[in-house]
């Protein structure tokens, strides 16, 4: 066999990547059955009550619009909550979002920045707004605020991941005509990660959309509280309404939205 | 009046690479340039060239050693391996000119340009670009002088590379640079394109006596525009006279092995260069070289 024909053959599959594979496998398999106790899977529950579920589904249709005028006042409530949630946590992420960068400031900055960001974005806004409803109070603020820190976490890290990429030619540039430190930023770098950042602030504007509606379910104001109150008095046909109102305006949301960032990059 | 460039004992020791012994990239490297010179910086590739430039606008510090001294115009800007304070404002004097151009991509010609204003105008006027029409005004004389005032409004990625490096230059008369550190201006350029950012810089340098001290990789153009070359080596410096006494043989010594990618094939080396005021009348033919081997 010459040389040109042996290269035609296919690579013959050799033991080690076999091994490797079964492995994998045997450790996906071992990780879901070690998960099946703690999480209580039973199935065979949920096929013996499928006749129940059928019933009870049955309450929820047909949908009753008889408030849709609540809904809606609470829907708008749920998007105003989303706004000034994702507005603060832009405006707070940039400085941290700079103060995280590793190429603009020194570690002994960006690491504890980092390490509190970490930890506002660890937290889940239900969790926040169960802390500032015993704070502020019930209502919308609290959903402002719990979205507000949330995101702010979240944001500051992709802000600050968007200008640690950026080209250092244009800001060393700005550099050599002698312009302060802040001027580097802002004629640096700024220019470069807008449209990131923009992308990014719309994407979280998106998501907090969806947060807001359920934030109210611990009494954070918007559509949230009233879809808590309906379940909970078993009034499932104006749950249903409810949730098509939600359904609506979230992917209402994600589309613009998602327009609206294909312009920006 | 005190040297324009004024460098006194300079190492550099970068942090070695790994598997690699650290290596001076500057070796105990002293150099003085007068006010109004033009100085080529030649040398092979790694010798130090650019790690030289990025030294004298503080860009980069020197080891710690207590003899060490840069300074421009007088004033220093770093010693003993320490940027002094203040330096922001010293290097708004001196012009940097990069070989990737280094502008700001989204942004205008004009407002690169009015860049140049940074370390100057107070700091929130900067910030927010409320320049005046003055120094909008300036920026366009500093166009016009490059000859892209017409492209003024458009970004600054859509230009071409020589486009593009004579907004840099722009944006450096703006500054109102005192001297102007160019690292390898012209080596992302075609000929004609490298030939007109020569000729501006020879031109500054002339006319409103702006010390130039550039980088160059091709020895014929080194030659042409300056009347003074440095060699490097190895961080040391190897040569420093006139282009006449830049000798083949001494330019084998200098570059080595690499002496093939530093001259053109046509172009003798020891063509002395025109005067300036006879260079300004030759035709542009005159200039454009042979074959550039790089
Ligand atoms: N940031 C850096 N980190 C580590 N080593 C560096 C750094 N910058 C430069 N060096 C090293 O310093 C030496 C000099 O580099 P420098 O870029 O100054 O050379 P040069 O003469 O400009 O070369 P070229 O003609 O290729 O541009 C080289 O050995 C290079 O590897
Ligand atoms: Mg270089």
């Amino acid at each position: 066999m010459t040389a040109a024909q042996a290269s035609l053959e296919p690579p013959r599959r050799d033991l080690r990547t076999s091994v490797v594979k079964l492995l994998s496998w045997a450790a996906i398999f071992g990780v879901l059955a070690w998960a099946w106790e703690g999480a209580e899977m039973r199935p065979l529950e949920f096929l013996r009550g499928s006749g129940n579920m059928l019933t009870f589904a049955k309450d929820f249709f047909p949908p009753d619009f008889h408030d849709w005028r609540l809904y809606l006042q609470e829907m708008v409530i749920t998007v105003q909550i989303a706004i000034w949630g994702t507005a603060l946590a832009v405006v707070l992420a940039i400085p941290l979002g700079i103060l995280s960068s590793s190429n603009v400031v020194p570690w002994w900055v960006y690491q504890p920045v980092r390490r509190v960001m970490d930890a506002l974005r660890s937290i889940n806004e239900m969790v926040w707004a169960l802390l500032f409803v015993t704070t502020v109070g019930l209502g919308p603020f609290t959903g402002v605020l719990a979205l507000f820190v949330h995101t702010t976490g979240i944001l500051a890290k992709l802000f600050s991941e968007a200008i640690e990429a950026c080209d250092p030619g244009p800001v060393e540039g700005i550099r050599s005509t002698g312009a302060s430190a802040l001027g580097e930023i802002v004629y640096g770098i700024l220019p470069q990660v807008l449209p990131l950042w923009i992308s990014f602030a719309l994407y979280r504007f998106e998501s907090n959309i969806r947060a807001a509606t359920v934030v109210g379910i611990v009494g954070a104001g918007g559509i949230g509280v009233v879809l808590w109150e309906v379940i909970r008095s078993f009034h499932y046909a104006q749950t249903t309404a409810a949730m098509i109102f939600i359904i609506l305006t979230v992917t209402a949301f994600d589309v613009a939205s998602a327009q609206l960032r294909k312009a920006f990059i | 009046m005190p040297p324009a460039i004024q460098i006194a004992h300079l190492d550099k020791t970068f942090a070695p690479q790994r598997g690699k012994q650290p290596r001076k990239a500057l070796n105990d490297l002293s150099l003085n340039v007068a006010p109004g010179e033009m100085v080529a910086l030649i040398g092979p590739s790694g010798s130090g060239k650019s790690t030289l430039l990025r030294h004298v606008s503080g860009l980069v510090t020197g080891d710690r050693c207590q003899r060490a001294w840069v300074s421009v115009g007088g004033q220093p800007i770093q010693q003993g391996g320490r940027l002094v304070r203040g330096v922001r404002e010293r290097r708004s004097r001196i012009g940097f000119v990069f070989q990737q151009f280094n502008l700001v991509g989204r942004l205008s010609v004009l407002g690169n340009v009015l860049a140049g204003r940074l370390g100057q105008a107070s700091t929130w006027r900067g910030l927010l670009s409320l320049w005046t029409d003055q120094e909008k005004r300036a920026a366009m004389v500093a166009l016009a002088r490059v000859g892209i005032s017409e492209i003024a409004g458009q970004r600054a990625s859509t230009l071409s590379g020589g486009q593009q490096q004579r907004a840099a230059i722009a944006r450096t008369l703006v500054q109102g640079a005192q001297v102007i550190l160019a690292d390898e201006p012209i080596a992302s350029l075609d000929p004609e394109s490298a030939r007109r950012v020569m000729e501006i810089l020879a031109q500054i340098n002339r006319e409103d006596g702006v010390t130039v001290l550039v980088t160059l990789h091709q020895v014929d153009y080194a030659t042409r525009y300056c009347r003074r070359v440095v060699a490097l080596r190895e961080g040391a410096i190897v040569f420093d006279g006139t282009p006449e006494e830049l000798t083949p043989a001494l330019l084998r010594d200098i570059y080595g092995a690499e002496l093939d990618f530093a001259l053109p094939t046509s172009t003798p080396v020891r063509e002395a260069p025109p005067r300036a005021a006879e260079r300004s009348r030759q035709p542009a033919e005159a200039f454009r070289l042979g074959t550039v081997n790089v």
